[in-house]
């Protein structure tokens, strides 16, 4: 047995969706697809490479293990949490193309949708989303829920940070924020089962440099940023890298801009949707960073950031916006009907300095611009 | 009459006592152990003794020992899992409460055999007062030399100390119980590297439940070999039952696995029958979590052989018609009883229960809970029972422990077995208020196939 364990390979090869890869022993079967990339990784909502401990909780990366290696080349009777399961050499592994999988991930994704109150609409996560994403490639149109979801409060943990809990999968990622980048813990689980919820306890402030990182990791829009709060929706806004001189992090991160003012900071993100590193350390910032350098003149940009242009976000049509011809008049015979928001007219907030007002964007701001133009007029 | 091991003097007076108990015979395992086996001896009789675990799943304890990673200058430990919560099983209790030194001088010799030096008890909260007992029972055993700095002379040192939970069901899963034990929030681990390898405290550790510690003491005074012999097949030597419901003499037995299921519900040596005249409708034999049988596939198997109290014959015919021996609680229930509800009770345990760290379980379970009360209050739909299903099909096997699998069995089992049952609440929602479903055509001859 020993032996065998000396003698293992540095580097295995492992076989995912009948595509094979050679990757370092040790490495987890959700990396080794990532290496593949594309439709043949894995979804995951709860694994988070920066941080330690995370992932397998969520139960959306489950894959069948068709052999577990070419010593031992029995299947795996249950399926297995990709992000915690290391691959073997010779591992045969299937995501897209076993049954069984799809199966269950649509289960896994009906259950995260149960109590979720699909509030995309009011959401700031929405359009930067990891479950919308998952709802929109592995969900059904429908659910088959027919009683009352579950609510919380909506909580602020410390100035900068809201928490709101109705919209959270319990995915522990901010748990383990507070705990590995923060250097009190605070933060964490209260309760258990369907009741369990992220909370500070009794509403402690979560006061560290750090602790803005929550933000970036949760997967959905449980953790939102206080000071980007319905300010703008993300695919209005344009996103640069940037970066200045910061004692406390890297000082890389991205800009979400509307003409020249600065919405949000926040970290860089590569294409998993986490913290990009840098000399492999990963490149949280820090509150300071994120919170308070909202000028452009406080960075040096570097250029546009690359989003996927399957991302809602590079649809944001920015530049030469084209207004829909209206057509609510012509269809319904001359009528027209009062509009209770014209989403084009909202998108043409540049009027206001978003970033100047103390709080969130509410309707309230745009109908006083609106009644003082209409007073005047009279 | 059945051979008694563990209970034998359980209701010798002042048993309690350490003196009594040590009169009685107590702590002959522990001198026999330390002077003449070596630990791989002791680990090599638990093997030939056939000993199954006794917490729920029946893994076989000689073979989990040797499986304890031995790294130098490494502590290993021994962690007794007391926690048991599982509705319906009362058994661990008895056992602590009336007869505690015999877990004492099974967790002195499982430690010896282990190189634990520092064993833990991690008892339910709620069992406060046993606490107590077993605290006091560790003390005497310390002050007569049998626990502390080189007990017996042989350079064997042990500690025993006892820990209790907050009234947490999931603390009993294995790893979920390590956390709790460390201090933690009792959320089990993600399983690589199992306890065995990276237990307490990082530490290689055996988790074992009281009863199967307990069965030390007879496995090293009579011999694994002759403790082999009670019982049939891969069921040896005696288990503890705890029979509730409708039965006239609900309580603890300790059986030799040789009688039947018939046998144990209609004898007057153990539950003695249903009482009122009333007749067997069906019975969850291994505590909650296990499939519910009807009285049909309970006394025969679908082969039409008769059923026994062993780990085999109870699971014979796999989930499709048979159960599991599971922590031996033993729940019997009568035409009086009504199937659906019973299912909500325990859907409504499991919705609590659950950790909620992973989605299906934290989900599902309250989704299933809340589906059954439709049914069960008149309100439920056809379509609500394939979904049901559905439900507890999408929650087995894919979760991090396996109180989601606990979860969806007895759904699973209840439709399975008892589906009409569940459509006449559907289709008669008034009537369903009113009475119960009876006993129906649950106890009818099978249709066993000639051979
Ligand atoms: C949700 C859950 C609850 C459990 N509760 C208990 C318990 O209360 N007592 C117990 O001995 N085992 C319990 N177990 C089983 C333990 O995880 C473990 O298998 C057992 O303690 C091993 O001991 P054994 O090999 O002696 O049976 C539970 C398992 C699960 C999944
Ligand atoms: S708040 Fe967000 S990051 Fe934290 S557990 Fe919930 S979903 Fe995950
Ligand atoms: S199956 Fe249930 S109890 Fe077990 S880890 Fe998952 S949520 Fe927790
Ligand atoms: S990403 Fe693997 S379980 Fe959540």
């Amino acid at each position: 047995m020993a032996d065998e364990i000396k003698k293992a390979p540095a580097a295995v090869k492992v076989t995912i969706d009948n595509i094979t890869v050679e990757v370092p022993a040790g490495t987890t079967i959700l990396n080794a697809a990532r290496q593949i990339g594309g439709d043949v990784t894995p979804p995951a909502m709860c694994y988070y490479s920066k941080l330690e401990g995370s992932g397998g909780k969520c139960r959306t990366c489950l894959v069948e293990v068709a052999a577990g290696s070419a010593a031992d080349p029995r299947p795996m009777p249950k399926l297995v949490a990709s992000c915690r399961t290391t691959v073997m050499d010779g591992m045969v592994v299937k995501n897209i193309t076993s049954d069984r999988v799809q199966d269950a991930r649509a289960g896994v994704v009906e259950f995260l949708l149960l109590n979720h109150p699909l509030d995309c609409p009011v959401c700031d996560q929405a359009g930067e989303c990891h479950l919308q994403d998952l709802g929109y490639e592995h969900g059904k149109e429908g659910t088959r829920y027919e009683f009352n979801r579950r609510t919380f409060e909506k909580e602020d943990i410390g100035p900068t940070i809201q928490l709101h809990m109705n919209r959270c999968i319990l995915c522990y990622r901010c748990t383990y924020v507070a705990d590995q980048l923060t250097d009190n813990r605070v933060h964490g689980v209260l309760d258990r089962g369907d009741h369990a919820q992220i909370s500070t306890y009794i509403s402690k402030a979560i006061d560290n440099n750090f602790s803005g990182n929550m933000i970036d990791v949760c997967p959905v829009g449980a953790l939102t940023d206080k000071t980007f709060r319905f300010k703008n929706r993300v695919w209005f806004t344009k996103p640069v890298d940037a970066h200045r001189d910061c004692p406390d992090c890297c000082g890389k991160v991205t800009l979400w801009q509307r003409g020249d003012e600065v919405l949000r900071v926040t970290a860089r993100k590569d294409e998993w949707g986490e913290v990009k590193s840098y000399d492999g350390k990963p490149g949280w910032i820090c509150n300071t960073c994120r919170f308070e350098k909202k000028k452009a003149s406080d960075w040096t940009i570097e250029g546009p950031t690359v989003i996927n242009r399957h991302s809602v976000i590079s649809q944001g049509h920015y530049l030469n916006k084209q207004q829909p011809k209206e057509t609510i008049q012509e269809v319904m015979g001359g009528l027209k009907p009062r509009l209770l928001m014209d989403i084009h007219e909202v998108s043409e907030v540049n009027k206001l300095e978003l970033s100047e007002l103390p709080g969130a964007a509410t309707s309230q701001q745009y109908k006083t611009n609106s009644n003082e133009s209409s007073n005047k007029t009279v | 009459m059945g051979r008694k091991l563990l209970l034998e003097k359980a209701h010798v007076e002042n048993i309690r006592s350490y003196d009594v108990y040590r009169k009685e015979g107590g702590y002959r395992s522990v001198e026999k152990a330390l002077k003449t086996l070596s630990p791989d001896q002791v680990t090599e009789e638990v093997k030939k003794s056939g000993l199954r675990g006794r917490g729920g799943a029946g893994f076989p304890t000689g073979m989990k020992w040797s499986f304890l990673a031995k790294p130098e200058g490494v502590p290993r430990y021994l962690v007794v899992n007391a926690d048991e919560s599982e509705p319906g099983t009362f058994k661990d209790r008895y056992l602590m409460e009336f007869i505690p030194h015999l877990l004492i001088e099974g967790m002195i010799v499982s430690s010896y055999a282990l190189g634990s030096n520092n064993s833990y008890i991690y008892i339910r909260g709620e069992y406060a007062w046993i606490t107590h007992i077993l605290e006091q029972a560790i003390e005497e055993a310390r002050q007569n030399g049998w626990l502390g700095k080189n007990i017996l002379g042989t350079g064997f040192d042990c500690d025993i100390f006892v820990q209790r939970g907050a009234g947490a069901y999931i603390c009993g899963e294995e790893t979920a119980l390590l956390e709790s034990l460390e201090g933690k929030r009792g959320n089990p681990r993600i399983k690589p590297p199992f306890p065995a390898v990276k237990g307490l405290w990082g530490c290689p550790t055996v988790v074992n439940n009281v009863e199967t510690i307990a069965a030390l003491v007879p496995i090293i005074n009579e011999g694994g070999e002759e403790y082999a012999k009670i019982g049939i097949g891969k069921s040896t030597g005696t288990k503890l039952i705890s029979a509730c419901g409708n039965i006239n003499k609900p309580g603890v037995y300790e059986i030799d696995m040789t009688i039947s299921v018939e046998e144990f519900i209609y004898s007057d040596e153990y539950c003695g029958g249903i009482p009122k005249g009333r007749k067997l409708k069906a019975c969850i034999p291994g505590g909650s979590s296990v499939p519910i049988l009807p009285a049909n596939l309970l006394l025969k198997t679908a082969k039409g052989e008769t059923r026994m109290m062993t780990y085999e014959s109870l699971a014979d015919g796999g989930f499709a018609t048979g159960s599991m021996m599971g922590s031996g609680g033993f729940i019997v229930m009568d035409d009086s009883q009504c199937v659906v509800r019973h299912t909500y009770t325990l859907a409504r345990f499991y919705r609590h229960e659950s950790c909620g760290q992973c989605s299906p379980c934290r989900e599902g379970t309250g989704w299933m809970e809340k589906i059954l009360w439709n049914i069960e209050t008149g309100k439920g739909k056809m379509s609500d029972i394939d979904l049901l299903w559905d439900i507890q099909r999408k929650i087995e096997g894919n979760t991090i422990c396996p109180l989601g699998d606990a979860a969806a069995w007895p759904v699973a089992a209840a439709i399975r077995h008892f589906r009409d049952e569940f459509e006449w609440h559907v289709t008669n929602p008034q009537e369903a208020q009113q009475r119960n479903y009876g006993l129906a055509h649950y106890a009818d001859a099978l249709a066993v196939p000639v051979a």
